[in-house]
C-alpha cells in the first residue's frame, strides 16, 4: 500500500452537492408551518395597511396638529390625541409600576420560596387572574376597588401632593373631603389595569426563574448562601430578561386595555399630568365610547387615533420580544 | 438594632482578616449514614472517619451512592425534594445535623466543588472568587478582598493565566481554568473541609493533571474529600481510600475503607480487588 499525495489544484477544488431532501411528512409539515407563519405575518400586517389607509384623510385634513390638539370635539372640527396620548400612556404607567414589583415578588414566591404542594395551585391562580374578562374587572374595580382606592388617592395627595403629578385641585385637608375629585381618575383606572397585567408579567418571570441552571443555584448554596443569597447571585441575573421582557409584554396589554378603563375613566380632554385628579381619557377608551355614533370623517379620526396606538403598542412588544431574545435564558451555561 | 449590626460587621472584619492566614483543617466523621430519595433507600448504614488534613478519596461504580454521601456532608442532600437521611455527621465535635446549627455556617466550614466547572456566567473573574463573601456575609475591604482573590487564586493555581485580565468573565475561561476557579471560589470563604465531587470528570487530561497538582498542594491546609471515577487518581491524590458499592440496584454500603495503599495494594475484599484491578465498573 502506498499512498500518493497528489495537491489538487484550485480549479479541481470544488464543494459537492450536498442535497438534505426532506421526506414527505417532513415537506407536509414545512408547508403547513411556514403557510400559518406567513399569514399570522399578512394578517399583521393587513391591519397595518387598513389602518393606516384609513388615516390619509384625517392626517390630510388635520396635518400635524393631529398630534398636537388636546381636544376631541368633531362638532367644532377640533380634533387632537395629544391629551389621549398622554392619559394612555398615564393609565400604562400606574398599572406597569404597581403590577412590577406584584409580579416580580409573586414569581420570586412561586418558584424559589412556595412549597412544591402549593406551588401549582399559586400558578393556576395567576393564570385565572388572566382569564378573568377584562369588563369584570372595570365593574370590579369601579363598584368595589374605587371606593377603597380614593382613600389612597386622598392620602398620596395630601402627603405628596407637592409632587405635581400627585396634586388634586382641592383642598385634601378638608374636614368634609370632596370624594368626587379623587373618583374616576387615571389612577384608579390604572389599577384596575395593573391586575391584568399582573398575571402576564408574572408567567414570564416565572417562566425565566424556572429554567435557572440549578448547578449555579448549587454553587451558591455551597458558598452558604441564603435563599435570598441565590435569588440575587442566580436568578435575578439570570432572568432579567425574562423581567424586562414581561414587564413590556404587559405595558403592552396595559396601553391597550379598553374595557375597564371605559367604565372607570370619566373622559376629560386637556393636556392633564395630575393622575389622581378626577378625569382623563386614554385612546381605546376614546374609540370604543365614540365609534357607535361617528360620522365617516369621525370614524376615520378614532381609526387613526387607533392606529398610532397599533404602532405603539406594536413597537413595545417588538422591544419586548427582542429583549427576551436576547436575554440568556436557556442559553451558555452549559460547557 | 444599629449598634448590633455595626459590631456583627466589626467582629466579621477582624475576625475575617485575622483568617487570612488559614483556618486550621477539620476532621469529618460519619456514623451509621442511611439516606432515601422519597422511598428509596440509596445509602446504607455508612460510616467514615475522614481525618483532617488529608485527602480521602470515594471510589466505586456509577449509582453506588458516593455522590450523594458527598452531599450528605454539607447538607447539600437536603435541597433536592424528597431526599431524607438517618445517621449522624460530626465536623469536629459537633453535629452538623443538630437542629440548633445553621446549615449556611455549616456550609461556610465546609466548602464544595461540583462535577462541572459552575462559575457565576454574569460575574467576572475576581467577583466570581469572591462570590462567597457576598453570600455568606462576611464584609471585608478593598485591600482584604484583593488580598483574598490573589491569595484564592494562586492556591487554586490560576493566578498567573488570569492575573490580568480578573475583570473579564469567568464563563470565558476554559472548562480546567473554570474548575480552578470554583476551586478558589470554594476557598475564599476559608472552609475546613473541602468536598470534590468528580471535579475532573469533565475535563481533558491536563486541566486534570492541574487541578490534581492544586489538591496535592492544598492537602495539608483543608481536609479534602473528593469522589473520583478515575482509579489511577485516587491512588495519586490520597492517603485514604473508601470503596462504595451496591449490589443489584440495592443501597450503596461501604465494602472496604482504609489507607490508599492498602485498598489498592492488598485489599481484603474480593469485590475490592475486582473492582481496584478493573474487572468490573
Amino acid at each position: 500500500m502506498t499512498t500518493v499525495s497528489v495537491a489538487p489544484s484550485d480549479e479541481d477544488l470544488a464543494p459537492r452537492l450536498l442535497s438534505p431532501g426532506l421526506e414527505r411528512s417532513d415537506r407536509i409539515y414545512h408547508g403547513v408551518a411556514l403557510g400559518v407563519g406567513l399569514g399570522v405575518l399578512v394578517l399583521m400586517g393587513a391591519i397595518g395597511v387598513f389602518l393606516g389607509i384609513q388615516s390619509i384623510p384625517t392626517l390630510k385634513h388635520y396635518g400635524f396638529g393631529f398630534f398636537t390638539t388636546a381636544q376631541w370635539q368633531p362638532e367644532l372640527d377640533h380634533i387632537g390625541i395629544a391629551s389621549v396620548l398622554i392619559g394612555t400612556i398615564e393609565v400604562a404607567t400606574v398599572a406597569i409600576v404597581v403590577a412590577f414589583p406584584l409580579a416580580l415578588l409573586f414569581a420570586l414566591f412561586i418558584t424559589e420560596v412556595a412549597p412544591r404542594r402549593v406551588k401549582s395551585w399559586l400558578v393556576s391562580s395567576v393564570d385565572l387572574m388572566a382569564a378573568v374578562p377584562s369588563i369584570i374587572y372595570g365593574l370590579w374595580g369601579f363598584f368595589f376597588m374605587m371606593p377603597h382606592a380614593i382613600l389612597l388617592s386622598r392620602w398620596l395627595s395630601q402627603y405628596m401632593g407637592w409632587f405635581p403629578l400627585f396634586k388634586v385641585n382641592t383642598d385634601p385637608n378638608a374636614a368634609t373631603w370632596q370624594q368626587s375629585s379623587y373618583t374616576s381618575s387615571a389612577f384608579i383606572a390604572g389599577l384596575a389595569v395593573a391586575m391584568m397585567a399582573i398575571p402576564l408579567a408574572c408567567a414570564v418571570m416565572r417562566g425565566v426563574f424556572d429554567q435557572a441552571p440549578i448547578a449555579e443555584r448549587e454553587a451558591a448554596l455551597a458558598l452558604s448562601g441564603t435563599r435570598f443569597g441565590v435569588i440575587r447571585t442566580v436568578v435575578l441575573p439570570f432572568g432579567r430578561g425574562g423581567i424586562v421582557g414581561g414587564t413590556m409584554l404587559a405595558l403592552g396589554r396595559a396601553l391597550g386595555e379598553t374595557a375597564a378603563v371605559l367604565i372607570i375613566i370619566s373622559p376629560a380632554y386637556g393636556i392633564k399630568f395630575r393622575i389622581l385628579e378626577a378625569g382623563q381619557q386614554t385612546i381605546s377608551a376614546l374609540i370604543a365610547g365614540n365609534f357607535g355614533n361617528a360620522t365617516s370623517s369621525q370614524l376615520s379620526a378614532l381609526l387613526t387615533a387607533g392606529f398610532v396606538l397599533f404602532l405603539i403598542t406594536l413597537g413595545v412588544n417588538t422591544a419586548a420580544a427582542v429583549v427576551i431574545r436576547r436575554s440568556r435564558s436557556g442559553a451558555g451555561t452549559e460547557l | 438594632m444599629t449598634s448590633t449590626r455595626t459590631t456583627d460587621v466589626e467582629f466579621d472584619s477582624v475576625a475575617h482578616s485575622a483568617a487570612l492566614e488559614t483556618v486550621p483543617a477539620g476532621r469529618l466523621e460519619a456514623v451509621d449514614v442511611s439516606a432515601w430519595f422519597g422511598s428509596h433507600l440509596v445509602l446504607k448504614n455508612v460510616s467514615l472517619s475522614m481525618p483532617a488534613a488529608e485527602v480521602t478519596a470515594l471510589i466505586g461504580p456509577s449509582g453506588c451512592g458516593k455522590s450523594t454521601f458527598l452531599r450528605i456532608l454539607n447538607r447539600m442532600h437536603e435541597t433536592i425534594p424528597g431526599a431524607q437521611l438517618a445517621g449522624e455527621v460530626f465536623l469536629d465535635d459537633q453535629e452538623i445535623y443538630d437542629p440548633t446549627q445553621r446549615v449556611t455556617s455549616i456550609r461556610k466550614r465546609i466548602g464544595m466543588v461540583f462535577q462541572k466547572p459552575n462559575p457565576f456566567p454574569a460575574m467576572s473573574i475576581a467577583e466570581n472568587v469572591t462570590a462567597g463573601l457576598t453570600l455568606s456575609n462576611t464584609k471585608v475591604n478593598k485591600a482584604e478582598r484583593e488580598e483574598i482573590i490573589e491569595t484564592c487564586l494562586q492556591r487554586a493555581g490560576l493566578w498567573n493565566e488570569v492575573k490580568d485580565r480578573l475583570g473579564k468573565a469567568g464563563s470565558a475561561l476554559s472548562g480546567g481554568q473554570q474548575q480552578r476557579l470554583c476551586i478558589a471560589r470554594a476557598l475564599a470563604i476559608q472552609p475546613e473541609i473541602l468536598l470534590m465531587d468528580e471535579p475532573c470528570s469533565a475535563l481533558d487530561p491536563a486541566s486534570t493533571n492541574k487541578v490534581e497538582e492544586t489538591i496535592a498542594e492544598l492537602a495539608g491546609e483543608v481536609t479534602i474529600v473528593i469522589v473520583t471515577h478515575n482509579m489511577q487518581q485516587a491512588r495519586r491524590v490520597s492517603e485514604r481510600t473508601a470503596f462504595f458499592l451496591s449490589e443489584q440496584g440495592g443501597p450503596g454500603e461501604i465494602v472496604e475503607s482504609g489507607l490508599t495503599v492498602d485498598v489498592f495494594g492488598s485489599p481484603s475484599d474480593p469485590r475490592t480487588e475486582d473492582y481496584v484491578e478493573g474487572r468490573f465498573g
